[in-house]
């Protein structure tokens, strides 16, 4: 599902707009599979899949496959709806740099949240 | 031209030894029913219940704006001092309001950091008010994330304080209300949401120990609870409620942290019922 990520922001103008400005490269984890997502301007302009050696990047947001799954599921089930909700019940790591994270958290939300709609 | 039945007022209060221009809306007639919103947020929280002609047949209903938020002001010299709300100043601004409005024995009803000090107010004031409605109430909260970054120049607070509150929102309810109480979030002045978590996240909004004492004899305390939420889970407040006899539970279905703003006719549902049975049963 992480795949189609791209696809599932990209097309959804009311999720680019509020990634406007954003120009970053963050790690996404489901289990042991590893994502690196590259943002310019609110777009996914490039996702590729691990396993990486010596990338950088500012932040990583980690969780099992069965909690993403839960949190895409539509309507998904309460304490799984939410990022934060993730993070109250210790089911997501985030780590890195966490400025440009809170800085664009609605949309970094709204992105997570896409596979929803799939 | 349809006017909405809801007047609004500015008052001066003194509290705490400072004047303050407090703002309210009210509508209705009958018993009062004092409204107390969620952090980092206004009255306009309460805009379906002050508009439901149910409710305001039989209830006075009273939104206030806390200072600092909504269109409150804060208190000259604001710009020299980080806003931080504590229990004591939290319930002090509640009984100000309930002497400066004259309304005599109100039922209060709050919701999140209300929800929390509702349960203060059923320790300390339970003679003084003829019951008490809690939204999403719990007796504490852990730390779950720093709410710094809800103050940082280098984040818009605005965005953050938004982004929070939308994902307390439950996922059922209505687009249009759920985005419309982001936007109260998105409105409020800087480090007020933070301010207003000082007292909730942490030492000193504890009050596990305290609602022992509770006599809901006294004071009939109704706990209401959406099970979308993660910050006052219903886990919490059956946690709550058990070191409380006679408190009244209901876990509201498909409801998150803020019932009234964010799915009105789902938690109209739920509030008729208990504002019948208290206007019947004191």
């Amino acid at each position: 599902m992480i795949e189609r990520l791209p696809e599932l922001v990209n097309t959804d103008p009311a999720i680019v707009r509020w990634g406007r400005g954003m120009n970053e490269v963050f790690l996404l984890q489901s289990g042991e599979e590893q994502f690196l997502l590259t943002v310019r301007d609110g777009k996914i302009e490039k996702l590729e899949k691990g396993p990486f050696v010596m990338r950088s990047w500012t932040f990583a947001i980690r969780a099992s496959k069965e909690a993403w799954e839960k949190h895409w599921q539509s309507p998904p089930p309460p304490g799984w709806h939410d990022l934060f909700a993730l993070l109250r019940t210790g089911n997501v790591v985030i780590e890195g740099d966490l400025q440009p994270l809170m800085a664009y958290l609605m949309y970094l939300k709204l992105v997570l949240a896409a596979p929803r709609k799939a | 031209m349809k006017l909405e039945p809801i007047s609004g007022h500015y008052t001066r209060l003194v509290f705490e030894n400072k004047e303050h221009r407090l703002y309210f809306e009210e509508a209705g007639q009958g018993i009062p029913l004092l409204c107390l919103h969620t952090a980092g947020s206004d009255g306009r929280q309460y805009r379906a219940v002050l508009n439901d002609t149910e409710v305001t047949r039989n209830f006075r209903v009273i939104a206030f704006d806390m200072p600092w938020h909504g269109k409150s002001s804060p208190p000259a010299g604001w710009q020299k001092e980080d806003y931080r709300l504590t229990i004591e100043s939290y319930t002090a601004l509640i009984m100000s309001v309930v002497r400066a409005l004259e309304l005599e024995r109100p039922v209060v009803m709050g919701c999140s950091i209300g929800g929390r000090v509702v349960l203060n107010l059923a320790i300390e004031h339970a003679r003084e008010l003829r019951a008490l409605i809690g939204l999403q109430s719990a007796a504490y909260l852990e730390r779950y994330y720093d709410a710094g970054w809800l103050d940082h120049p280098e984040v818009h607070g605005g965005r953050v304080c938004g982004a929070l509150a939308y994902g307390l929102v439950s996922p059922l309810s209505p687009a249009a209300e759920r985005w419309e109480t982001v936007w109260h979030y998105m409105q409020g002045g800087p480090g007020v949401f933070r301010g207003d978590l000082h007292f909730y996240q942490g030492a000193g909004g504890d009050v596990r120990e305290k609602i022992r004492s509770i006599d809901t004899k006294l004071c009939p305390l109704y706990l209401l609870t959406g099970e979308y939420d993660y910050s006052a889970t219903p886990r919490d407040t059956e946690a709550a409620a058990a070191r409380i006899r006679g408190a009244r539970v209901t876990i509201m279905k498909g409801l998150g942290h803020f019932p009234m703003s964010e799915n009105p006719p789902a938690f109209l549902g739920y509030l008729r019922p208990v504002l019948d049975e208290i206007r019947k049963e004191t």
